[in-house]
């Protein structure tokens, strides 16, 4: 059960093989089991799980269920949920209950699927380890020495670990896509504007977007078809019409042009990461695609003009926690400004200040036009590239990372060496691109390895096909380290 | 470009984050790792490139002039550091 896909576990539902608050219940289980060990839940909350897994019951017992209806989904505990403690993974919100439903879990309420928890994060989304929550390191299932990725890295080992189906995840500069290619497991950042950011607690809200983690493609379509939709509370929500993510799964890749960038095939990719991509790519020939050699010039740009951009957008978003309305505030202080500044001091962590620093920086007076507005305009330059590439190919890949997971520990101290490992997830983020991760062999230490997927906009359907047929052909995707 | 121990007191300053000395010092170091990586910028010419500050050039929505939100007040009260006849207490601002 616990390696089942969405598809079989809603089949078993459907067949009344097994009841949602049985599958809850097991779910639960094994989270009371191997929580302790691998951190991966920062809120773990039986009573509101199983309530809504008896109503799933109930809906599912009217003929109401959708694909989705009594499935327990891991929620990045990013996503605002009403009854629900949603801290951030900081210690700012550690006592914040919230009052309200994100858009992406009123969805996912919707269709009757059963939320099993909030699932660890770095703080404030700000970090690619998941070594900066307050809530304490996640482990990689693979190998407990290893970090788990981060943002998303308590959603990326839920779903390898099988605490979890499925998960939801966000992506600013490749919070869902660096963890899961590090604990092998699939997911995808839509194109920017598809998934609500109503509720989802912002860090940069020009590259913040949500998406689901599973352990194949198409578990990630059933996901998407849920979790993707106009919400009008989000001032940048797109209005397109509803699409069915699975509809183009079975396509034949026959006559796919698949364009490697060769920024991304130079010097920074560790030899086991190279390897295994490169068996990926064969496989891909296999199946009828082509490669063909792309070019992003600007390519290495794109984490220095990530890292003015997200910390100014997120020195802006997080001047909201002042300790006045929600969240914590300091024991004793002077005066309002004192109240402020030694809240702001105790709530946050090294990381997200370092972040709001830098952000205060470039946004300051004699600094914006060198800084900041330089940044923007890179960022042209980077999308201009993506724009000449797509004019060449139909999907562009690479590795999602240089190397493999690292230690607990080993960049932690080191703030550049962990921004580089998002070297070829961030550019996704400034051009609003969708892009992806599947696992595609073990490299170093039999750590998992991922193929980013790169697509044009709106080719999340072309993107999920491609994934699906590899995954047809392979079985990387279904090798659990548990 | 080089910082100062001053400069990142007064962006703290700004950013209204209590910072003593040690911790300045400290962040001074990583600041200006951060910014030589930042810098590699400065190398491209941008001068004929608009700026482009939004991943979709979407028109900003407009809606009815309409009551869309109940009050939910006391719910939102509920988790306030500290609130007072349904009012938000903070120091003293005004003598």
């Amino acid at each position: 059960m616990f390696n089942a896909s969405l598809k079989q576990l809603s089949l078993q539902l459907a067949e009344k093989k097994i009841s949602s608050t049985e599958l809850t219940t097991e779910f639960l289980n094994r989270i009371k089991k191997l929580n302790a060990e691998y951190n991966a839940f920062i809120t773990v909350n039986e009573e509101i799980s199983l309530a809504q897994a008896r109503a799933a019951d109930k809906m599912i017992a009217a003929g109401q269920a959708n694909p989705l209806t009594g499935i327990p989904i891991a929620q990045k505990d990013i996503f605002c949920a009403k009854g629900w403690l949603t801290t951030c993974g900081s210690k700012m919100l550690s006592n914040f209950v919230s009052p309200y439903d994100a858009g992406v879990i009123e969805r996912f309420n919707q269709v009757g699927a059963v939320n099993i928890g909030k699932t660890n994060m770095d703080e404030f989304a700000m970090g690619s380890s998941n070594e900066t929550s307050f809530y304490g390191v996640v482990k990689n299932p693979w190998d407990v020495s290893a970090v788990p990725g981060g943002s998303s890295g308590g959603a990326a080992c839920a779903v390898a670990a099988r605490l979890a189906p499925a998960a939801t995840g966000t992506d600013t500069g490749g919070s869902i896509r660096q963890p899961a290619a590090l604990c092998g497991i699939s997911g995808i950042k839509p194109t920017y504007g598809l998934v609500s950011r109503y509720g989802m607690i912002a860090f940069a809200s020009s590259l913040d977007q949500g998406g689901p983690m599973a352990k194949s493609a198409e578990d990630l379509a059933l996901m998407l078809n849920v979790m993707v939709g106009f919400d009008p509370r989000d001032s940048t929500s797109l209005q397109r019409d509803a699409e069915d993510y699975a509809r183009d799964l079975q396509k034949p890749l026959a006559g796919l042009r698949i364009g490697l960038p060769k920024e991304y095939f130079a010097e920074g990719m560790s030899q086991d990461v190279a390897s295994a991509i490169e068996k990926a790519l064969e496989e891909y020939r296999k199946l009828g695609a082509q490669t063909v050699e792309v070019s992003l010039p600007n390519a290495p740009l794109a984490i220095p003009v990530y890292y003015v951009l997200a910390p100014a957008e997120a020195s802006s978003n997080l001047s909201r926690f002042d300790g006045v309305r929600y969240g914590h505030r300091a024991q004793s202080y002077s005066d309002l400004r004192d109240m402020y500044r030694k809240t702001r001091a105790e709530g946050f962590g090294a990381e997200v200040k370092r972040r709001i620093l830098i952000g205060t920086y470039v946004l300051s007076h004699g600094y914006y036009d060198a800084y900041y507005i330089k940044a923007q305009k890179l960022r042209r330059l980077i999308a201009q590239d993506f724009t000449e590439a797509y004019k060449q190919c139909d999907i562009i890949m690479g590795p999602t990372t240089p190397t493999v997971a690292f230690n607990l520990g080993e960049k932690s101290g080191d703030p550049i060496q962990m921004y580089l490992s998002d070297i070829y997830t961030s550019a996704a983020n400034l051009t609003g691109l969708p892009a992806m991760s599947i696992p595609v062999g073990l490299g170093d230490k039999n750590r998992p390895v991922g193929l980013h997927i790169m697509g044009n906009y709106f080719r999340e359907a072309q993107m999920l096909n491609v994934a699906h047929q590899y995954q047809q052909v392979t079985d990387w995707h279904l090798k659990s380290p548990v | 470009m080089t910082l100062s121990v001053g400069d990142v007191k007064r962006i703290a300053d700004l950013a209204y984050i209590e910072i003593d000395e040690d911790e300045a010092k400290a962040t001074l170091i990583q600041l200006s790792g951060i910014f030589n990586l930042i810098e590699t910028m400065q190398a491209v010419d941008t001068s004929t490139v608009e700026p482009m500050s939004h991943a979709q050039s979407v028109v900003q929505r407009l809606r009815e002039d309409e009551v869309t939100e109940t009050d939910q007040r006391e719910l939102c009260q509920s988790i306030a550091p500290q609130v007072e006849s349904g009012l938000y207490l903070v120091p003293q601002v005004i003598e």
